[in-house]
């Protein structure tokens, strides 16, 4: 890593730089600009939520980190490279993994090809036993092994998504909406998979949620964002208590 | 009976032929959903490939025929992979991400391109190749109502046989073959794991070209002449066959290509030769019409 110095403000968990830097960045669909300049870090370790309304852009910022759209200004630091211009497959390479919006499971391969792919940048070392461990984590996939990703069930899939990104032995993982349109039980499941990871291996997450409660009960530190901007950011907890997001975000959702 | 049982091995041989180029059109299309029309111009450029290097070999070199055909099939493959590389780095991978229609319009141009060229290289009229691989088995029956098997109808089966199964291995079992089916499903998810797309797209080319390579050395070696304009009838048998197998279907690329070299070579016996073109393109209308997904075209639940 290399030791650039950031202006960002001390971070709450870890020291030194943040692992992710996000530094003014805006991204367009054409002429209509989704990210309006955002800032945003997650540091070594944390694991941080990003909640908004529909069509904030938050799935953009997820994938614009991968360059795709990519940011037409600003700047992303990830440990320390700049890969603001880097391809899509390069910042996968430097091990940023993410499930997507939508969970986008390969649908005409078995859940086993599906954890092959993820596994392509670290030319299948360490596949048997990270398969292993994917099973002792979502032992739904196991039964599923054979089957082709486009018949499991919504839960399976993002079960895979979240499986498939984890092969690749991430530095950071992104997960965006990975509760969307799944059942309670499967929800929870999900989010002790994912404190599970952050605390046993270390692993930092940056998460992204319309499920506002249990994401900012998972986070260390939260953002809110609101059309393309970042208005608020905080402590898990804090902003838990801030009355305005529990106005906006809370208030008829789901406890 | 006997015209029965002669025309499926004809229809067999020559639809081991169209398979083998109707594969290149159907991963084409899975993967950047785009008709390659000069595909079957890629398919006729291997064939004059073929021929130079067999007269290279043979002739002046004075290897025995069987390696000799060994190493038209390697170093064709080569060759015709490297043509259809640069082919689609210079005519198709800038337009990317443009209209639609734009690589479509300069596979047009490259199919028209490479027929001239050849044109000029070679001249316009049919270059002859010496008989390679003579003799005959008869199968049954005997004076006039035989069934012979030719030795090089047995090759060329054979050939294409092995091929696929390698091909198919490739495609199933190989890192390489899983990313160019990861491609075909959902390009943007299969970078974000790390794939690099532009070059999945290239080997795709790549591997086209050299299955066309080798149909381009069997047709060689079954009509003994090939000619400048020799891809585009064959070329669009075999889209045939590709659209009739289900397009984007490997199997389907196989059966479509099985399906359209026996109905050409029926319809040539028990109709009349003179139509037997029209017979194939009268298929791909049909398919289209009735059956457009082809008989393994992917149903559209599958879709995400
Ligand atoms: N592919 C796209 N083309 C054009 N506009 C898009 C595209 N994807 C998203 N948008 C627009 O960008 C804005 C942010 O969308 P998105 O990032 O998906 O929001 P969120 O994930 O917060 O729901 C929305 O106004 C949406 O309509
Ligand atoms: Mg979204």
């Amino acid at each position: 890593m290399s030791v650039r110095v950031t202006e960002a403000p001390a971070p709450v968990v870890g020291a030194g730089q943040p692992l992710l830097s996000v530094r003014g960045v805006k991204t367009y669909y054409g002429n209509i600009i989704a990210l309006k300049g955002v800032d945003l870090d997650v540091n070594q370790g944390e694991i941080v939520t990003l909640i908004g309304a529909n069509g904030a852009g938050k799935s953009t910022l997820m994938m614009t980190i991968f360059g795709s759209p990519r940011a037409r200004e600003g700047r992303i630091t990830f440990a320390g490279t700049d890969i603001t211009q880097l391809p899509t497959h390069e910042i996968a390479r430097l091990r940023i993994s993410q499930s997507p919006e939508g969970r986008r499971v390969f649908p005409r391969m078995t859940v086993y090809e599906n954890l092959q792919m993820g596994a392509a940048i670290n030319d299948f070392a360490h596949f048997d036993e990270d398969v292993e461990r994917m099973f002792a984590l979502f032992p739904r996939l196991k039964e599923r092994i054979g089957q082709r990703g486009g018949t499991l069930s919504g839960g399976e899939q993002q079960m895979l998504a979240i499986a498939r990104a984890l092969m690749a032995r991430p530095k950071l993982l992104l997960l965006d909406e990975p509760s969307l349109g799944l059942a309670p039980l499967i929800v929870k499941q999900i989010f002790d998979a994912i404190r599970e990871l952050n605390r046993k291996e270390g692993l930092t997450v940056f998460l992204v949620e319309q499920n506002a409660y249990h994401a900012l009960k998972l986070a260390h530190r939260g953002y809110v964002m609101v059309n393309g901007v970042i208005t608020m950011s905080g402590g898990g907890r804090e902003l838990l208590a801030d009355p305005q997001v529990r106005a906006a975000y809370l208030e008829g959702g789901h406890h | 009976m006997e015209v029965f049982l002669q025309q499926l091995i004809n229809g067999l041989t020559l639809g081991s032929i169209y398979g083998l180029i109707a594969i290149g059109y159907t991963m084409v299309f899975g993967i950047i959903g785009m008709v390659n029309f000069a595909h079957g111009d890629v398919f006729m450029v291997g064939g004059f490939i073929a021929l130079i290097l067999f007269m290279l070999i043979t002739a002046w070199l004075g290897v025995a025929v069987i390696p000799a055909l060994i190493l038209v099939l390697v170093c064709g493959m080569a060759l015709t992979g490297l043509w259809n590389w640069t082919i689609e780095r210079v005519a198709y991978r800038p337009l990317r991400g443009s209209f639609r229609l734009a690589p479509l319009i300069s596979a047009i141009g490259m199919s028209i391109f490479l027929s001239n060229l050849v044109q000029v290289i070679q001249g316009p009229r049919n270059k002859p190749l010496p008989p390679m691989i003579q003799g005959t088995i008869t199968v049954m029956g005997e004076g006039s109502n035989t069934v012979v098997l030719a030795y090089k109808q047995i090759v060329i089966m054979v050939v294409t046989a092995l091929l696929l199964a390698v091909f198919w291995w490739l495609v199933q079992k190989t890192p390489l073959g899983r990313a160019q089916r990861a491609c075909e499903q959902d390009r943007k998810m299969a970078a974000l794991l790390g794939i690099d797309v532009d070059r999945t797209i290239s080997i795709t080319f790549v591997i086209g070209a050299a299955l066309a390579a080798v149909a381009g050395v069997m047709y060689l070696m079954y009509y003994g002449v090939v000619n400048f304009a020799d891809g585009f009838v064959p070329g669009v048998k075999a889209f045939t066959a590709a659209v009739l197998g289900g397009i984007g279907s490997l199997p389907g690329a196989v059966i479509g290509g099985l399906l359209i070299g026996l109905i050409e070579t029926m319809w040539s016996a028990y109709f009349t030769i003179d139509y037997k073109d029209v017979a194939a393109f009268s298929i791909l209308a049909i398919t289209l019409i009735f059956l457009p997904t082809g008989i393994l075209g992917r149903p559209e639940v599958e879709k995400v």
